[in-house]
């Protein structure tokens, strides 16, 4: 996915001639203080609500008629959004069962996605049987099943405890790299951002828009010494400092 | 009390918070079981029993309150009568639920598909809701063929309003991102429809089932007084009409059994449908373990 463009202005001012390139294979986030439209914009790219003006550009020719690319957008809520009389099996095979995939058909694709978040052994088990982090990995299984380019995650987890969201964030980058899959992750954690993403893009509210647009380049592999180092310190410290300064921008209300 | 029936992968690595290890599933003791069956059973016989002694102690006679004896003589004398008045309350009862679970469901899904036809249907949806269903036998009476049609409307009339109200509310509290999804991944109406607000609705519709299921049996009867059919084809309602104008009481106690047995077993059917459905995921089917 390369050279996608967007151009959102929203009525409600939500965004106003928000622009933003997403190359392919980019992990970006999107960082900025709470109601600076950073959901609204996901939600926007994934085509739940259109833009009041402006447009999204994709550069895959194959575009459904929602106005997505067919089949290549996964999404992952703030919440789990499990279907909860459905097994862990039957909600990660929902994308493609809707796609007309068959069951036996679907079958190796699914367990292969749930072997990949660590799940295998919970296929048969129900949503309300699992711990919250465990859902949300059947939420990230669900996203990932029909190999999308772009995933789009959506604070997916602010409700989570410390331990569970480290894990889940190695967990995510891990399945970033092996996927080479596009993420557009939003979050309101400087520490969360910096620790996954290769760019910055920190939004301020009122109206929402970029502010900065930082690219992440580290010399080593990001893991447990990583979270603890210098370098990560100093990025910490710069993107901080950039959203101090998008918070006040932005009226220095939140 | 407790077994462990389901054990995860387990490794040191896969150890965080978010891995469960095993899922523990209750058990209750033999005992428990036990008295859960004896407690109300026992208390069941005590009542019949004490039934029994303050009628004979008191002397009361048979055309006033009869004894359990008496009423079970009766059930056993009257059998050939009350027989088929039981197969045709049970036949006005079962095909109104069955009528009123099709058109409730249906029309609960045509409602759902747009808020103008929602709009256009409101004030009818609400005249009948409001109206004391019963109210309106009499004009049954006169426009129906016969008097078992008339029973049938009634009860199915009584029947359809939990159920459309109920399954309109579970079909419109689906989960607004679950749709969001449904959406994301351009699902059409149809699978929309089959593989979410269906389902979703689950709980609501067995609500609405319980509900009227019971309502569908005391419309039955109460209609039944209204229209006062006699002889052939006429159902437990004229036979306990019947019974109280010869005093004839152990035969209306009879006939009393008969429509409880039969209001007990609706409600057991329509539980057990909930459970079989919902056991599995929801709430309310679902045993609460602390």
């Amino acid at each position: 996915m390369r050279n996608v463009s967007k151009v959102f202005s929203n009525g409600t001012l939500a965004l106003k001639d928000m622009s933003l390139d997403v190359e392919r294979g980019e992990f970006l986030s999107l960082l900025g203080p709470s109601g600076c439209g950073k959901s609204t914009a996901l939600r926007i790219i994934a085509g739940l609500g259109a833009p009041s003006s402006g447009q999204i550009r994709w550069p895959s020719s194959k575009i459904n008629s929602k106005g997505l690319p067919e089949g290549d957008v996964g999404f992952v809520f703030q919440e789990p959004t499990l279907m909860p009389w459905q097994t862990v099996f039957g909600n990660v095979y929902l994308p493609l069962r809707l796609q007309g995939v068959g069951k036996s058909a679907a079958r190796p694709r699914v367990m292969e996605t749930l072997a990949a978040v660590g799940l295998a052994d919970f296929a048969e088990a129900y949503p309300r049987e699992l711990s919250g982090g465990m859902k949300m990995r059947v939420s990230i299984a669900r996203a990932l099943v029909t190999k999308p380019k772009l995933l789009l995650m959506d604070e997916p987890f602010a409700a989570l405890d410390e331990i569970t969201r480290q894990k889940l964030n190695d967990d995510v980058l891990r399945l970033w790299k092996q996927s080479g899959v596009t993420v557009i992750f939003v979050t309101h954690s400087v520490f969360e951002s910096a620790y996954l993403s290769n760019r910055i893009v920190v939004m301020k509210a009122r109206p929402g828009q970029v502010f900065a647009d930082m690219p992440l380049k580290t010399s080593g592999e990001r893991n447990a010494e990583y979270r603890t180092s210098e370098e990560y310190r100093a990025i910490t410290h710069d993107v901080s400092h950039a959203l101090h300064e998008a918070i006040h921008a932005g009226g220095g209300t939140h | 009390m407790s077994e462990i029936v389901q054990a995860g992968p387990g490794s040191s690595e896969e150890a965080g918070t978010d891995s469960a290890v095993a899922i523990l599933r209750p058990r209750t003791s033999n005992t428990e079981k036990i008295l859960r069956i004896v407690v109300p059973v026992a208390m069941l016989v005590l009542a019949v029993i004490a039934w029994h002694f303050i009628v004979v102690l008191n002397g009361i006679p048979k055309y006033i309150l009869p004894t359990p004896a008496d009423v079970a003589n009766s059930l056993l004398n009257d059998w050939p009568t009350l027989l088929p008045a039981l197969l045709v309350t049970l036949k006005i009862t079962f095909s109104a639920l069955i009528l009123a679970l099709i058109g409730g469901v249906a029309l609960a899904i045509i409602l759902v598909q747009s808020k103008w036809i929602e709009l256009a249907l409101f004030p009818f949806a609400v005249i009948l809701q409001v109206t004391p269903i019963i109210a309106i036998a009499p004009l049954l009476l006169i426009y129906s063929p016969d008097t078992q049609t008339a029973l049938l409307i009634c009860s199915f009339l009584v029947a359809f309003f939990p159920i459309l109200s109920n399954m309109v509310a579970g079909l419109k509290s689906v989960d607004h991102n679950l749709l969001n999804l449904y959406d994301l991944y351009g699902a059409s109406r149809w699978q929309t429809l089959i593989y979410l607000k269906i389902p979703a609705a689950m709980p609501y519709f067995m609500a609405g089932l319980r509900i009227g299921g019971g309502l569908a049996l005391i419309a039955a009867v109460v209609a039944e007084f209204a229209a006062g059919t006699a002889g052939e084809g006429s159902g437990l309602a004229f036979r306990l009409l019947e019974a109280q104008y010869r005093l004839n009481i152990p035969r209306l106690f009879a006939a009393l059994i008969l429509l409880t047995g039969t209001g007990i077993a609706i409600f057991g059917l329509t539980s057990f449908i909930a459970w079989l459905t919902l056991h599995r995921w929801h709430e309310s089917a679902l045993k609460r373990e602390n």
